[in-house]
């Protein structure tokens, strides 16, 4: 058992990324938020992979929590952040409460497919749906933090630092849950279920814990995306946006909480950089790039870091 | 001694298949039973319906006064009866430690602590002496995928004890251990067993394991109930000798021509 200094390295690179914030361009301060947005769905998604669960429909949450943001500015007037979070948290976990009952049933392939059929069930309503701005989605109202305003200049910035503080938060917490026997209960879940079960353990409560916990992650992803995007649109939703968090989870691997920082931030990086060599084909890239990991990288990027046993998978 | 397990015609069929009838056994505390029958016999049919893993088609299992049937195997365990399988159920691609490090966490009730780390030292220093205890030590850093059978087996039965069972079913401890093993296998278990105070229920094959560690053998044919006695009364049960002592001599003799001729 050695000294654990994960916290210390996630404060430390944290605090650096949002001094490193206050002096890069706009676009790459956008790049780095909407990363960390999405590195806190994949955080979810290795919470279900490590369980042996994968799912296609993360962006069933990333969509809520993006249109809970949206309609709490446009349509009942609540703009401030903390407010709004509360909702995203709330309506995550009750939405995933209720899913998870039937989720928690299934595993493998059929996991996989009914998490997307839930997802495209959100996307069908809200194409279906013009108050919501139906495939075209809709702006959203400018937040504040407790009463205070930014400027619109300065927004990019703040939104920046709140999702440092979310991300940070977040990683710590889940850095925590996955060393405690709640954590490694995920693994035993996915080697031997039936051992699981005769060590006097319910697999499906389990996975149903896990199951909200990385949809309320989801849904924080979605909410950040929103306010530093500014709009919400229903391809949030799309089978297509779980399978790139999926994507980003293979990049980077499931053996740290940082990894899907790490996968995030560099598909934002291969896509923005494809889309100027290739903008017609640059989906071919990025297909690439998966290839060259799963073959070459199957445990993701952050295998690559010399392993301390005691922290392996931590 | 109190009665720890009764069953009282207990019965489980599979669509026109009768896998076992009228099972009516009794179990005292701190007895060491053998289970013998032969393939099919409805052995670990009947271990599969006491650990909830089936449910009976009839019967009633009452375990402390307690009726069972309708119990998740889950719930039975929490009741006090723990088990250990035929072919070993571990996490593989953990290690020996991290095995028990989970089954200690898992029995002992600390499970849902979100925020209590797995590997302190006090859980690391118990689970090693839980393994050192079945003379498995040694593995502890071991990936489980790597292990020999017989250490499979021990970290099965050692991680099913953590729960500190009051009647722990053991279904074919021995198979596919190397016969030097057996016996070291056996002493160790029906020792941790002894001193726990459990009661023990065996199901096994090798007759010399058998009359060596039971006390008492309830003989298994056909999904009932031919022999229930003490161990050297019920080997020598005419049926016993006729239908399960018989085929496993020729069981045995067959595999040791198939031996020989690899």
């Amino acid at each position: 058992m050695g000294s654990d200094r994960t916290p210390i390295f996630l404060c430390a690179a944290l605090l650096l990324l949002l001094v490193v914030g206050l002096f890069i361009p706009n676009w790459l301060v956008f790049l780095f938020t909407i990363s960390m947005a999405k590195g806190l769905v994949v955080l979810g998604l290795i919470l279900l992979m490590r369980t042996g669960l994968v799912s296609f429909g993360q962006g069933l949450y990333y969509c809520l929590g993006g249109y809970i943001v949206g309609i709490s500015g446009q349509h009942w007037g609540i703009t401030d952040v903390a407010l709004v979070f509360l909702l995203v948290v709330l309506a995550a976990t009750l939405l995933s409460s209720i899913l998870g009952l039937l989720l928690c049933r299934y595993r493998e392939i059929f996991f996989a497919m009914l998490t997307m059929a839930f997802s495209m069930i959100l996307y069908g309503i809200l194409v279906k749906s013009e108050k919501l701005g139906s495939t075209d989605g809709f702006i959203i109202a400018q937040a504040t933090l407790f009463g205070w305003q930014p400027e619109v200049e300065a927004s990019g910035t703040w939104i920046f630092a709140l999702a440092v503080i979310i991300t940070l938060v977040a990683l710590l917490v889940m850095h925590l849950y996955f060393r405690s026997p709640m954590g490694f209960g995920g693994e035993a879940i996915r080697e031997n279920e039936i051992r699981v079960e005769y060590l006097g353990v319910s697999p499906r409560r389990l996975i149903y814990i896990k199951y909200v916990v990385a949809a309320v992650l989801a849904a924080f992803g979605g909410a950040i995306t929103a306010v530093a995007a500014g709009h919400v649109d229903p391809e949030m939703a799309f089978w297509a946006t779980s399978g790139e968090f999926v994507f980003i989870a293979l990049l980077g691997g499931t053996l740290h909480v940082a990894a899907p920082l790490v996968g995030a931030f560099l598909i934002e990086i291969i896509r923005t950089i494809a889309l100027d060599l290739a903008p017609y084909t640059w989906q071919m890239i990025l297909g690439g790039s998966l290839l060259l990991i799963i073959f070459f990288l199957p445990k993701g990027l952050w295998s690559l870091l010399p392993k301390r046993r005691e922290e392996e998978g931590l | 001694m109190s009665i720890i397990l009764e069953t009282r015609d207990l019965a489980k069929s599979f669509g026109a298949v009768t896998a076992a009838a009228n099972i009516n056994v009794t179990i005292h505390e701190g007895e060491i039973v053998g289970v013998i029958g032969s393939n099919g016999a409805g052995k670990t049919t009947f271990i599969n319906m006491v650990t909830g893993y089936l449910k009976p088609s009839q019967g009633s299992i009452l375990f402390r006064g307690k009726e069972m049937v309708g119990l998740s195997p889950r719930q039975v365990t929490r009741e006090g009866i723990c088990r250990s399988f035929q072919v070993a159920q571990l996490f593989p691609e953990l290690s020996v430690l991290e095995n028990m490090l989970i089954a200690c966490s898992m029995l002992g009730g600390n499970l849902f602590n979100p925020f209590s780390p797995l590997k302190t030292k006090a859980n690391l220093q118990a689970a090693q002496a839980a393994l050192d205890d079945y003379l498995i030590g040694e593995y502890a850093h071991a990936p489980v995928s790597t292990l020999p059978q017989g250490v499979r087996k021990l970290l099965d039965i050692a991680m099913a004890m953590v729960g500190r069972p009051s009647l722990l079913l053991l279904d074919e401890p021995t198979s596919g251990v190397a016969i030097e093993e057996k016996f070291g296998l056996m002493d160790t278990v029906i020792k941790a067993v002894i001193n726990s105070g459990a009661a023990s229920l065996f199901v096994e094959h090798d007759m010399e394991i058998v009359s060596r560690y039971a006390t008492r053998v309830i003989a298994f044919y056909d999904g009932h109930i031919i022999a229930d006695a003490h161990t050297t009364e019920a080997l020598n049960h005419p049926q016993v000798r006729e239908y399960i002592i018989g085929s496993e001599l020729h069981r045995e003799q067959a595999e040791g021509v198939r031996y020989a001729a690899n």
